[in-house]
């Protein structure tokens, strides 16, 4: 159990290669943020006080769409939720004390907790953590800042498919979660119950209704199974596996 | 100006949620029925984001260029693309529709 050095550390080079990936993909929050009728440096605020791609995009989602800030900021607040079980296992595996628990809250996201998640041993927990989540702020940050300028000068979005982009990037932003068929059976009922819902209701509840009926759906199968907890985790698992490649590159 | 307060106010309540996950006694929040929600919620609210994004306008549905974005994009998913490209993708396709003079 010898220390590695930080270079030769495998939490600290994954931790940087997913803050790399991921910190680029900010570009098209930022694009899609103006796009959605957002300012600027409402976009940005976004990303750098709210921190959270899902609930980001969740936002800007809504306000596109039409819908209310209330709206919006209710279901970038339910699309949260999942940070709160995210903490609790970090809190579990690595106990921030004093001042750096609350700096650990702000980055608790998919992309730390996995890189975390993914080591045994504690100290290259909280290095692929820190990396991760601190390397994920920093560029998620400046790349947002770029795609919101460059979103600003496009003109208009729609020419430039930027709508056609937003529903890419909510499908892929899913896509990592629909592994086994219930977890497929609940998004297609979801979207189902979206779809008959938005003639009837004003533009944004109807994700809150999506919201509701996933909640119900959790409640109601999680009584009917007695069984483990793999079931009790879907759509739960950070939406990346950082360590995919780990096997094939060394 | 009123959307800068619900900027912040969701802000706020991300991190309060955040935060909560350090603070509260392990037991609280390790029920296994608390943690089956948050994990169907979380592909509920994607799954509907996803439909609202291609179909609606406003309080209507309609079928134009962004379910061109919604096929092309599942394909490239399907070819195992990283997420920049998906979104590249989606945007190409809705682009390219609207130039041959669809939706």
């Amino acid at each position: 159990m010898s220390e590695v050095s930080l270079r030769r550390s495998p939490a600290f080079r994954v931790g940087l290669s997913i803050a790399v990936a991921t910190g680029l993909y900010g570009v098209s929050f930022g694009a899609l943020g103006v796009a959605a009728g957002l300012s600027v440096l409402q976009t940005i605020a976004l990303s750098l006080l709210m921190f959270t791609g899902g609930s980001q995009f969740a936002f800007i989602g809504v306000i596109a769409g039409g819908g209310s800030g209330a709206a919006a900021a209710a279901a970038a607040t339910l699309l949260g939720v999942r940070n709160a079980v995210y903490g609790m296992q970090l809190n579990a595996l690595l106990g921030p004390r004093g001042w750096r628990r609350f700096a650990a809250a702000q980055i608790t996201i998919d992309e730390s907790t996995a890189t975390a998640s993914g080591q045994s041993e504690h100290l290259e927990q909280r290095r692929g953590f820190w990396t991760a989540g601190l390397g994920v702020f920093v560029l998620w940050n400046i790349f947002t800042a770029v795609g919101a300028l460059a979103g600003d000068a496009l003109g208009d979005p729609k020419q430039w498919g930027l709508d056609g982009a937003a529903v890419a990037a909510f499908l892929g932003l899913l896509w990592p979660r629909l592994k086994g068929r219930e977890p497929a059976a609940i998004a297609v009922v979801c979207a189902l119950a979206t779809v008959l819902a938005v003639p009837f209701l004003p533009p944004g509840v109807p994700i809150l209704v999506a919201a509701v009926v996933a909640a119900v759906l959790g409640w109601v199968s999680h009584a009917r199974s007695a069984s483990g907890r793999a079931m009790e985790m879907e759509g739960l698992e950070p939406d990346l596996d950082p360590y995919r490649h780990r096997e094939e590159g060394q | 100006m009123t959307l800068w307060v619900w900027i912040i106010g969701a802000s706020v309540a991300a991190y309060a949620v955040k935060l909560l996950g350090y603070l509260v006694p392990r037991r609280w929040m390790d029920n296994e029925r608390m943690t089956r929600i948050a994990g169907t919620m979380t592909i509920g609210l994607l799954a509907s984001l996803t439909a609202v994004n291609a179909l609606g306008t406003g309080q209507a549905l309609a079928i134009d260029a962004r379910l061109g974005s919604l096929v092309a994009s599942a394909v490239a998913l399907l070819l195992r693309a990283p997420f920049l490209v998906v979104v590249i993708v989606g945007a190409a396709v809705a682009a390219g529709l609207r130039l041959l003079g669809w939706g």
